[in-house]
Parts: C-alpha cells; structure tokens; sequence
C-alpha cells in the first residue's frame, strides 16, 4: 500500500485531552501517600518539637505515676511496673493520634493545600500520607516508654518478642485510633476546635480504663464503662504480650476493634476531606 | 446515559477551546461572587480577566481549577467538564493562585521534587525537574534555603515553577505581579510571554490595566460577579468611545479659528492648551479626521505635527464600571 506512505496521519498528539486518565489508580494512591509522608518525615526532622507529647510524656508520666500510685495500688513501685506500663503506652499513643488531627486541620488551612487539590493526585494520599510519616511517632514513644519502665526496674516477662509485638499492636492501635481523631480535623473549623474536641475524646478513654488501675477496684457502675473501653482490651492485650508473651484472646479483640475503627472512621474520614470545599 | 456506568470524559476533537465558560455562578451564602460569567479561551491565547479587589476572579479560576464546586452553569477544559471529570482537567492544568501555595517546611528543591514525585516522577527525574526549573526561574542559589528567607518575588517564581512541573498546556495565573515590584513584575511578564511562545495557553488575572494591556490577546472585564465588557485591548478602547485629534500648531495666532474650524468639521468642542498652540479635538468618527487637515490647509493654517490617540484602559474601565477608585487604594485596604 504505497498510497498511505505519502498520507501521514493526523497529528493526534496535539490533542491535549488524549493520554489522560479519569482516575488515580490505587498503585498511584499508594505511591502518592509514599511522597506525602516523606514530606512529613522532612517536616518532622525541620520541627523536632513536633515529637515532644511523644518524647516528654512517657518520660514524665512514667515517673510520676510509679512514685505516686505504685505503694497505693501495687505495694511498691517494682510491683506496679507491669500494670502501668502498658497503661502509659496506651495513653501515649493516643496523645499522639490526637496530634494527628491537628496536624490535618491546620494542613487543611494551608496554602499548600490548594496545589495537592489541584494536581491529579488521589484525595486519600493527602490524609493517609501523614498518616504513614506519624507512625514514627508512635514508635518513638513505644521505645522510649518501654526504655524508660527497664530502666526503673521493670522486667517485662514476655521476652524481647513479647514486648516487640506489643510494641507493633501500640503502632497498629494508635494509628487506628488516628483516623477517628483525623476525622474530628475535618469536621472542625479549626485546629484551636480539633484540640478541644479531641481532649474530650482522649480524657474519658484513658482515664475510665483499666490503664492505671485494677478494673476491680472501681464502683460497679464505672466498671462497666471500663470494661467496654477499647482502650482497656488494648491496655490488656499490651500487658499479654508484654508480661506473658502470650498472644490471648484479648489481642484478638484488639486488633479486630482497630480494624473496625479504621473501617468506619477512614472512609468517613476520606469523604469529608474529598468534599470540603 | 444508560448505556455506559462511567461516561468516558468528553475528549476534545482538537478544536474545543482551552476554556469554555457559560454561565458560570457561585454564590457564597448571600454574596453572589460570581454572577453568570461567559468566558472562551482559543488554545495559544493569553487571555486577561481584569477586575477590582473582590471582582470575583479568584472565585472564577478557582471553579476553573476544580478547587471550588461550581453553583450552576458549566465549564469546560479542552472539551472536558470540570465538574464531571475534575481527575482529568487537573492533568490539562498548571495553577499558580494569588496566594502561594508551596509547602512552607519544606526548601524550594523539596517542594519542586514532592510535587514531581506526586505526579508520577521517578525519583531521578523529580529531582532534575527540580533543578532544572529552579535554574530556569533562577532560583538555583536559594534552593536549599528555607522559604521564610524568600522575597515575594521568589515565592511567584517558585510557585510558578510548581504549576509547569508537568507541562499543562493551559496554566491559570492568578494575579501574577501583584505586591511585586517593577523589575521582578517585568521579569514575570517575560516568563509569562515565554511559557506562550512555548504553546502553553495562559489565563491571567489582574487588577492592573497596563498588565492587561501588556500581556493579554484578550481582555474580558468583570466586576461584581459580572463580566462588562470583552476584547482584544483596542476594541475594548475603541467601544468606549473617541479618540482625540491633537494638533500642534506652527503660529500661535492660528489657534482660535483652528478651533472653530476643527470644532465645526468634527461637530465636537475642541480643548485649547495653556500654551495656546496645541488643540486637543474629541474625535467621534475617525473618518473626518482627513477633512479637518483639508479645511485647515484651505485656510492656511499650519499644522507641525498631529496624533490620534486612543484612551488609555484606566479611561476604559472607569467607562465600563462606573468606579473610579484606583486598583492600588483597593490593593492597600485589602
Ligand atoms: N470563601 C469565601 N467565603 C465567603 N465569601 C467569599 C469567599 N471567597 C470570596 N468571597 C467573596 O466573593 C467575592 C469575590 O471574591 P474574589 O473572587 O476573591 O475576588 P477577586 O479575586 O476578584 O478579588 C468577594 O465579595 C469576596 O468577599
Ligand atoms: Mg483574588
């Protein structure tokens, strides 16, 4: 077919349209929350009073309550170690979630925030990306706690395993429990309201659990409450891994509650955000 | 449509226009900011939409941009609609807003190459793109400094070099030069007329007349939500009205019968100068201006020089709005 040779075809590449893609792809929603949360490592390293909650906290809150609840609750502080340990982890990692809904909020009024919306990126990599780079946080103050209790005499039974995998289900708790804090960033007007609302969802949830005390010493009524706390089954699944290095059925309950939380609050989460404007 | 769950994206023919805009509204509560704007951008145009502070152009682009929802009306980008494939005008498009829009912690390099990492860079070719536009927009000195250091000019520059990344052929400039001063305005102008000699379709917005006048093809002029007026920067002058005849004289005695003589040929009142020898003639059809240099020969009257000129776009725009505050009062009061 000679004829075609001498009839080049239209020159398509000059329409700009061709070659687009209607939808990010869930390779390139992955890929994207890689940048984002390198971008929120780099902020982090530029802004190290970021990790105080998760620096200061463990340190302080670890000392204070073994000296002043360890002869009232266990006898002595060497016997309260194991019971407040996990508590503190628990109590941490969820200061530390809070941060993360602050942190969305306050990036929701940012500049920046207008050029993530405008690229053809997928909306979730804007909030997961954070999310990702704030799991760092959470390992800070799962080490420096743990550090912090062998250091005043705590000898966690479960071995190097046991405390590595409570460890990993603080990780996988708080950053579950992130998304309902993230969710509180996009419903709030401000990040002043984040803090506020958030300080209202942490108080009752450490406090009304069994984080600091036996469940056991508290009126009938409270130990209701305390026993449905999530926060409670992970404070006692942190102290089954931790002291026993056993994985019980309360570590069970645990990772299922996390899924469950992430399962309703980051969809929610990721709607809000997508339709804010 | 029943017959497709997901309508592809209406492609362009090659011929849709970079920016097609009917009837375009958005109200926020009782303000209604944008106010059933038409707009049509050809691709390889700059286009300019002038207004005063709160005229509507940020709301404008911003619906554009897909970075606010659109009320009622439509818009399309190269043929697609905004509100129904907002995934793939946000690859047609590079926006450079009013207010910088790069990410404060970070350094001008990081930022460039997170925004290339996010549109689907190779880590190598993010980091290139980062140095190679940070060189283009001469900001190579200052790539690893902290952007709290940046004048406002560098931060346009950077916030520019961010919308080019992946090379949209249309990118929306909102208000561009404002706050900048004279030379890095000058500087922005020759990125701006070198990123269309490229292709790139540009539109602008600005509250200043000469950045209109300088830059645009065309001009459309919107205040209150509402666009008054469009076209090219001579037809805009020419719809409001005359020019003026000025003739300079070579004697001085001469003015007063060339008065009369221009007045009657012209029908209008001439203006005399304070030095008595130049004669300024509202001009209403420039077809007679030949006649008046007739009549003043035949009545041996010297004429040294003469200009027709047009009004500038101030004159222009305080015709169309019927304002008459100065763009750089609002600018202040903002
Ligand atoms: N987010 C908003 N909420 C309420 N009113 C707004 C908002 N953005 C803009 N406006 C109002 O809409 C009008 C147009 O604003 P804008 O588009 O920013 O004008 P311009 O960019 O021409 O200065 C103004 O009256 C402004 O006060
Ligand atoms: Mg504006």
């Amino acid at each position: 077919m000679t004829a075609t040779l001498t009839a080049p075809a239209p020159l398509v590449r000059n329409d700009p349209v061709a070659g687009t893609r209607t939808h990010a792809s869930l390779t390139d929603g992955l890929r994207q929350t890689g940048a984002m949360a390198w971008r929120g490592l780099i902020t982090m390293r530029r802004a190290p009073e970021q990790l105080f909650d998760v620096v200061v906290q463990p340190l302080l809150f670890t000392a204070m309550f073994a000296y002043i609840f360890g002869g009232a609750i266990a006898g002595d502080v060497a016997a309260y170690l194991p019971l407040l340990i996990p508590g503190i982890l628990a109590q941490t990692a969820l200061t530390a979630c809070m941060a993360t809904g602050v942190q969305l909020r306050e990036d929701m009024d940012k500049g920046v925030m207008d050029r993530f919306t405008s690229l053809p990126i997928a909306r979730w990599a804007t909030v997961t990306g954070p999310m990702v780079a704030d799991l760092v946080r959470y390992l800070v103050a799962s080490v420096l706690t743990f550090t912090t209790g062998i250091a005043m005499g705590y000898r966690p039974a479960g071995g190097v395993g046991g405390v590595a995998a409570s460890i990993l289900l603080v990780i996988a708790a708080g950053w579950s429990m992130s998304w309902v804090f993230a969710w509180v960033g996009t419903i709030a007007s401000s990040a002043r309201g984040v803090q506020g609302i958030s300080m209202m969802i942490m108080f009752p949830l450490t406090f009304l659990s069994n984080a600091f005390v036996p469940v056991d010493t508290l009126p009938g009524w409270l130990q209701a409450f305390v026993r449905f706390n999530p926060v409670s089954h992970v404070v006692t699944a942190v102290r089954d891994l931790a002291n026993t290095g056993t994985v019980t059925s309360q570590v069970a309950i645990a990772v299922l509650g996390c899924a469950a939380v992430v399962a309703v609050f980051a969809p929610l989460t990721v709607h809000r955000f997508a339709r804010r404007r | 449509m029943t017959t497709l769950l997901h309508d592809p994206p209406t492609r362009s023919t090659g011929t849709a226009p970079a920016v097609l805009v009917q009837d375009l509204v958005k109200n926020f509560g009782a303000t209604r900011a944008v106010d059933h704007v038409n707009l049509e951008v050809t691709a390889g145009e700059i286009v300019g939409v002038l207004g005063p502070n709160g005229a509507g152009k940020t709301t404008t682009l911003r619906m554009l941009a897909t970075l606010l929802s659109i009320d009622s009306g439509r818009a399309q980008i190269f043929g697609v609609d905004v509100a129904e494939s907002p995934h793939v005008v946000r690859q047609l498009i590079g926006v450079t807003g009013q207010y910088a829009s790069v990410d404060e912690n970070l350094t001008a390099t990081e930022n460039l190459r997170l925004f290339g990492r996010l549109q689907g860079l190779s880590r190598h070719d993010a980091r290139a793109t980062a140095t190679e536009l940070l060189g283009r927009f001469g900001l190579e000195d200052a790539a690893g400094r902290p952007l709290r250091q940046f004048s406002g000019g560098m931060r346009r520059r950077l916030d520019l070099a961010a919308s080019l990344i992946s090379r949209p052929p249309l990118i929306f400039l909102d208000e561009p030069t404002t706050g900048l001063d004279p030379r890095t305005r000058g500087q922005m102008w020759d990125t701006i007329r070198t990123l269309v000699a490229e292709g790139a379709t540009i539109l602008l917005t600005t509250q200043y007349l000469d950045e209109a006048d300088q830059l645009a093809d065309r001009i459309a002029v919107i205040d209150h939500g509402r666009k008054v007026a469009e076209g090219t920067p001579d037809q805009l002058k020419a719809q409001v009205g005359s020019s003026t005849l000025i003739l300079d004289l070579a004697e001085m005695d001469t003015e007063g019968r060339a008065a009369q003589i221009a007045g009657r040929v012209l029908g209008t009142t001439p203006f005399r100068s304070p030095e008595g020898r130049r004669l300024n003639v509202p001009v209403s059809d420039p077809g007679l201006v030949g006649d008046v240099l007739v009549a003043l020969r035949q009545a041996a009257i010297e004429v040294t020089a003469l200009q027709v000129t047009q009004p500038t776009l101030d004159e222009v725009f305080l015709a169309l709005t019927g304002r008459d505050d100065e763009p750089a009062t609002r600018e202040e009061i903002r």
